[in-house]
């Protein structure tokens, strides 16, 4: 670990995760309007230029910024004001350890990963940060001395370690997969395809796979070979970032606010920016661990580079297959951030016993039972160790 | 000085002042917890600093994440308020207690310069997941398995123990 | 090793004694806990040390059952808090001296 490691981290992150961020708060109004049959956002204007209303964020963030900030009385002031930037870090910083690119070497350079920090702790980095944002909220409503706060704090927490468990538990199967708890090996482990029929041969029902069944084909992603982990960690990590349908922390048709009701301008800014950033980093976790990273399906990346070099020499073709790989990733992270935002906008809150009941009783069974078939599974087909 | 003995000094300066802050903070419960998170965590940078990067991982998830939660959850749901609790004034118990740290901390320090082992050279995955869990798999299963068996009895301790009644 | 053992382990020292003395003088059973987790880490700490110096796995491995403890400690000792609280409507540890002779 050193210096310059840390330095390129934050600055990706910033880059890409603060480039995201406002945009998504124009998603969020535009795919709600969508679904309540509504124009949406499209007011805000410099000149009489709105541009589909993509000002927005501008305005939200002007008017944030000047507007009051309360700190209501017998709050403890320091922790008032300390709340709001612990919940934005650990969203902020968890993008470091996604891989937006896989290794690539320009002739005569040296090879170079395309990620924030190339960390061997990989996933657990992201599940550590994580369970640091719980204090955030749980600070917030206790710092604000009020009980309305006080309620949502005490569901926050709750919540939020109820579900890192399960959310930790949830994901083994894709760790036994892929043989690794490292995020950037394992988008390369999804950058191939297995045969869907392949266990007819590895159980020795036939023996070579006849032609028509061998082209049956799928990428090796997380979302294929381990589809319930998959709904599993969506619904984990969904309700850890607290956003409906689990937003009983916050549910204002019974604690008003939660544990953000006594903060104002940019300081409830932050509670609501690191909610949106924590949509990005959701997307690009769903991207690496289920969806192949910046994998391009069917085409693996050695392939692509091979295919190119004949035409443009092998410097282009492996800037064309970076180029390329990265894209995938964004339109990935993109469609994911879609997924999340169409969720959000049709399941109603959960009541609180039943969120707390889908994560010990149905998801914590669920996941053991998730890890117990596929080490049997791998057991049979790779054989004891 | 390299940047990951600068660490080690700064993490350790912040740890010391952070465990003081806690154990000297009277009145106010949640900020003698909110000093031990910082603790924790400066803790895992100093692992991080002495290569053992998943212990350091399990310092942040378990203890800050999880224990240190627990704790300002207790106290949030009992609503311990500053003015709810007042300090005591009896100085004996403060003495012997101040007197007993230093004694411990004096012969502690004694013992120090002439015990410790020469420093071994190491792999360059050491304290990986790898590796500590190999070593946990092979050589150390039973202890993994009896952890196990002590933390289902002190989960049905715990439910046992906060439940309103039994009925 | 960038630091020397001694000054791992003196850190340690430091850390378990101001353990020692929040555990010995606090009243607030809450506080109390807090004191023995930090004891427990300042173990930690030396285990991380020496299993450095060692060039062995093995502390970490020892690390991993003492944080085990320490969460069972803790789940088992909150909920204690908890139902004293209920019966007594405190935490003050002089408040619950009831079998002290």
């Amino acid at each position: 670990m050193d210096l310059w490691t840390v330095v390129r981290a934050l600055f990706i992150i910033l880059v890409v995760v603060a480039a995201f961020a406002p945009v998504i708060t124009w998603v969020e109004r535009k795919q709600s309007a969508v679904m309540q049959d509504r124009i949406g956002a499209n007011r805000a204007d410099i000149g009489g230029i709105t541009v589909l209303g993509l000002l927005h964020p501008l305005a939200d963030v002007l008017k944030l910024i000047t507007k009051e900030d309360f700190v209501p009385a017998g709050a403890n002031r320091f922790l008032h004001a300390l709340a709001p930037i612990i919940a934005a870090i650990p969203a902020i910083i968890g993008f470091a350890v996604i891989p937006y690119g896989a290794t690539y070497q320009f002739p005569g350079h040296e090879p170079f990963t395309l990620v924030g920090a190339d960390l061997d702790w990989g996933l657990l980095y992201i599940f550590a940060i994580g369970s640091l944002a719980t204090y955030g909220s749980v600070l917030a409503g206790w710092a604000s001395n009020s009980n309305w706060g006080m309620l949502g704090s005490l569901r926050a927490s709750a919540q939020m370690i109820s579900y890192e468990v399960t959310m930790g538990l949830s994901v083994v199967g894709v760790f036994m997969v892929y043989q690794t708890l490292e995020l950037t090996d394992m988008a390369v482990a999804q950058d191939s395809t297995f045969h869907l029929f392949g266990f007819l041969e590895t159980f020795g029902l036939v023996k070579t796979l006849p032609g028509w069944l061998s082209f049956a084909q799928l990428p090796f992603w997380g979302v294929f070979v381990q589809p319930l982990a998959f709904v599993m960690f969506l619904t984990c990590i969904m309700a850890e970032n607290k956003r409906p349908p689990f937003d009983a922390p916050e549910g204002e048709s019974e604690i008003v606010a939660g544990y953000f009701m006594e903060y104002s301008g940019m300081r409830f800014g932050l509670f609501y920016m690191s909610e949106f950033i924590e949509i990005v980093v959701i997307a690009g976790l769903l991207t690496a661990l289920f969806f192949g990273g910046w994998s391009i399906p069917y085409l693996s990346k050695d392939e692509l580079i091979a295919g190119m070099t004949p035409v443009m020499g092998v410097g282009l073709a492996t800037a064309l297959t970076m180029v390329a790989h990265v894209a995938t990733f964004l339109l990935k992270v993109v469609i994911m951030i879609w997924l999340q935002m169409q969720i959000r906008w049709t399941l109603p809150r959960f009541r609180y016993d039943q969120i707390m009941d889908l994560c010990w009783k149905i998801i914590l069974p669920l996941s053991l039972v998730n890890i117990f078939v596929t080490g049997a599974v791998i057991l049979l087909v790779k054989g004891a160790p | 000085m390299s940047f990951a003995a600068g660490l080690f000094y700064v993490m350790a300066a912040l740890a010391v002042v952070t465990a003081l802050g806690m154990v000297l903070n009277l009145r106010n419960t949640v900020a003698g917890a909110m000093c031990l998170v910082v603790t924790m965590i400066s803790l895992a940078v100093i692992y991080v600093v002495l290569d053992a990067h998943f212990v350091a991982v399990l310092q942040i998830m378990v203890y800050a994440g999880a224990i240190l939660v627990l704790f300002l959850f207790v106290v949030m749901l009992l609503n311990l308020r500053s003015d709810a609790f007042t300090p005591s004034r009896a100085t004996a118990p403060k003495v012997v207690g101040a007197a007993v740290g230093v004694a411990v901390l004096a012969a502690f320090l004694a013992k120090l310069p002439d015990a410790l082992p020469k420093v071994a050279e190491i792999p360059a995955d050491f304290g990986s997941y790898r590796q500590v869990g190999l070593a946990l798999y092979r050589d150390y299963v039973v202890p993994f398995e009896v952890a196990s068996f002590l933390l289902l009895a002190a989960v049905v301790g715990a439910v046992v123990l906060a439940k309103r009644r039994l009925s | 090793m960038v630091v020397p053992l001694e000054h791992v382990i003196g850190l340690s020292a430091i850390l378990f004694t101001i353990g020692t003395v929040g555990a010995l003088t606090r009243r607030n059973l809450v506080v109390i806990l807090m004191s023995i987790e930090l004891m427990l880490n300042a173990v930690n700490l030396s285990l991380v040390g020496f299993s450095r110096a060692f060039g062995e796995v093995d502390g970490h491995v020892f690390v991993l059952m003492v944080i085990t403890v320490a969460a069972a400690e803790v789940a088992v000792g909150l909920g204690i808090v908890i139902s004293l609280f209920r019966n007594r409507d405190s935490v003050n540890v002089e408040d619950v001296s009831l079998l002290k002779w």
